[in-house]
């Protein structure tokens, strides 16, 4: 708990160094390569409280924070929070489906390629997972869109609902549902592999263990032994694991919002990066740190309470 | 270095190039990484270095958006330029940036794995608290802020990679460390009167230096798809031309809408190539080192 405060002090210590320290100048590059005269320059500063010495700026810089007074876009001149909190349902609805659907579809691949390890069926679950690990996530997204939207115009090229279709209620739910698909499953492909490889070295662990010869002793069938004793066991990591990616949940899926133009966070982002638009940069960095802080303590909180001889360590 | 430390080395090259030998995904990721620094060594015996540039390819009289069919053997893109010269000398950014981006991460983690490991105490506690916030804060974000503030170069570029992917290498490095300190051949050193220079370089090195070389293969692929994504989202060096660079100028420029398939599928596959072929070697190279696994496996 402490821990987790203390972390988030240093991502605000860092963000503030990395933006105000290397990041000297902060008006000059908002009004780059345009002729703007000095007097307006300084004035500007002086309102920003740039003028300050660097333990004035600090302080400043925390009670803003606190008060979610991130600043003005560069971009759209609209405080940086209104933006950020106007993109949140669509990242987390695509991000959180996809999560949960990678996590469950690949713990049960995991757990067939370990049960039946070494046979063809754990062969091409490992390795077709590994493909989809290896490959960039967007690059998937660029090629499901051109075959699935593009050429066999099954389904919208980008966007989160048909625009001026004038839909609500339940028929909108299902447009929604229609523009999210392509991007779910490529975040989904992309996704699956850690949770199928971490899955299968679990069980694959648990495998040797006596109390599975005892359980086949006692005549309980393979499916029993499988299901009862050895999965329960071997989920330890994988729960860890899917509480940890929910924290990247926000951050995950930034490259591939851009490709699908989904308008979340991490469209946003892509899109701050091109200005740069440094406050809204530096707002999201501190939103997804924060994020990935929260469910790393929900994560170890989780595994202290599922596996209680972590406690004692 | 004694003759015989030499030769106990080459010893056991020899008996991990043997076993290596056994492991039919480590042999083809193997060959797989080799055609593919071939081909980057290679690069200018394959296509000329001028057709990457748009102003000699209009005077060639290129045609534009033209499919493969049409066009050299993977096409050309909005401004004529031929994919296949952008596939070739893609491919050398594209694994320079990934390899010096390892060798950045691998030294800054073996550094502090071994100062943490080995000296413990006080610089233990707060390297390892480090370490830990690197762990934690979402690494994508904070490269793409660092990348942001430094500027889009390719040196930038990899120093980006190397600051925020070092921690998970420091930490193994640390626990490797801790456990070859207990040995004794440590202790005998040290009652001989070993200065902890002598220590660290002649018993703690070579005893990690396998899983420091098997972390390392597997870092390559993370620092490759790490400087693809940067360079997709506009963070790449505009002069030097990776694959994420190429794909990043297939997407602006509308070759999805247009069905351009050639423009973007040669770069990402690529990627997937090389990125398997590192994971590949890692495992098997993992799996030498570390016979446990390889026994679960």
């Amino acid at each position: 708990m402490l821990g987790s405060l203390l972390t988030l002090v240093f991502v605000l210590v860092f963000n503030f160094f990395l933006f105000r320290v290397v990041q000297t100048d902060p008006i000059g590059s908002l009004f780059r390569g345009r002729n703007v005269p000095q007097e307006t320059l300084d004035n500007l500063r002086v309102a920003f409280g740039l003028d300050q010495s660097l333990g004035t700026q600090f302080l400043l810089y925390l009670r803003e924070s606190a008060q979610l007074n991130f600043g003005i876009s560069y971009q759209t001149r609209q405080p940086v929070w209104n933006e950020i909190v106007a993109a949140i349902p669509a990242s987390v609805a695509l991000v959180g489906v996809s999560a949960i659907l990678s996590a469950l579809i690949g713990t049960i691949g995991g757990i067939i390629a370990a049960w039946r390890r070494n046979t063809w069926k754990d062969h091409s679950i490992t390795s077709g997972t590994m493909v989809f690990y290896s490959m960039p996530d967007f690059w998937l997204g660029m090629i499901l869109l051109v075959l699935f939207a593009v050429v066999l115009g099954w389904f919208p090229v980008g966007g989160v609902s048909t625009a001026g279709s004038g839909e609500s209620g339940l028929a909108l739910l299902i447009d929604q549902a229609y523009h999210m698909f392509l991007p779910a499953l490529t975040l989904t492909l992309a996704y699956l592999g850690e949770y199928t490889l971490v899955t299968r070295s679990s069980l694959l662990d648990v495998m040797g263990e006596d109390y599975l010869t005892v359980a086949r002793a006692k005549g309980l069938r393979d499916v029993a032994v499988r299901n009862r004793h050895a999965v329960p066991n071997a989920l330890l990591p994988v729960v860890t694991l899917t509480a940890i990616n929910f924290g990247f949940v926000l951050s995950g899926a930034i490259a591939v919002e851009a490709v699908f133009s989904w308008p979340g966070l991490g469209k946003l982002t892509a899109d701050a990066i091109r200005g740069p638009d440094l406050p809204m940069l530096q707002a999201l960095f501190l939103l997804f740190s924060a994020a990935v802080i929260f469910f790393n303590l929900i994560a170890d909180l989780t595994y202290s309470w599922l596996d209680p001889r972590v406690e004692g360590q | 270095m004694t003759s015989l430390a030499m030769q106990r080395r080459r010893a056991t090259a020899g008996r991990v190039w043997k076993q290596f030998r056994n492991s039919r995904s480590g042999m083809i990721g193997l060959a797989v990484l080799l055609l593919f620094v071939l081909m980057a060594l290679a690069a200018p015996l394959l296509a000329d270095v001028r057709e990457l540039n748009p102003v000699y390819a209009r005077a060639q009289g290129n045609p534009q958006w033209a499919p493969p069919s049409e066009f050299g053997p993977m096409g050309t893109d909005y401004i004529r330029r031929s994919v296949w010269a952008q596939f070739v000398w893609g491919s050398r950014v594209s694994l320079f940036v990934g390899l010096a981006a390892t060798v950045l991460t691998i030294l800054i983690g073996s550094v502090i794995g071994i100062i943490s490991g080995f000296v413990g105490g006080r610089p233990d506690a707060v390297l390892m608290r480090i370490t830990e916030w690197f762990l934690v804060v979402p690494f994508l974000p904070l490269a793409i802020v660092l990348a942001s503030v430094l500027g889009r170069n390719v040196w930038n570029i990899i120093f980006v990679i190397g600051i925020t992917s070092w921690p998970s290498t420091a930490r193994l490095i640390r626990a490797q460390v801790l456990t070859v300190k207990q040995r004794l051949f440590v202790d005998r050193a040290r009652s001989l009167g070993a200065s902890g220079r002598h220590i660290v370089g002649q018993h703690i090195l070579p005893n990690v230096m396998g899983l420091i070389l098997a972390n390392a293969t597997l870092a390559v692929p993370i620092s490759i798809l790490t400087e693809t994504t940067l360079a997709f989202l506009g963070l790449g060096d505009p002069s030097a031309a990776s694959w994420g660079k190429t794909l990043e100028e297939a997407f602006v420029n509308g070759a999805m809408v247009r069905n351009a398939w050639w423009y973007f599928v040669p770069a990402g596959f690529g990627i997937l190539a090389v990125v398997l072929a590192f994971t590949l070697i890692g495992r098997t190279l993992e799996e030498i080192a570390n016979p446990r696994l390889s026994r679960a496996r």
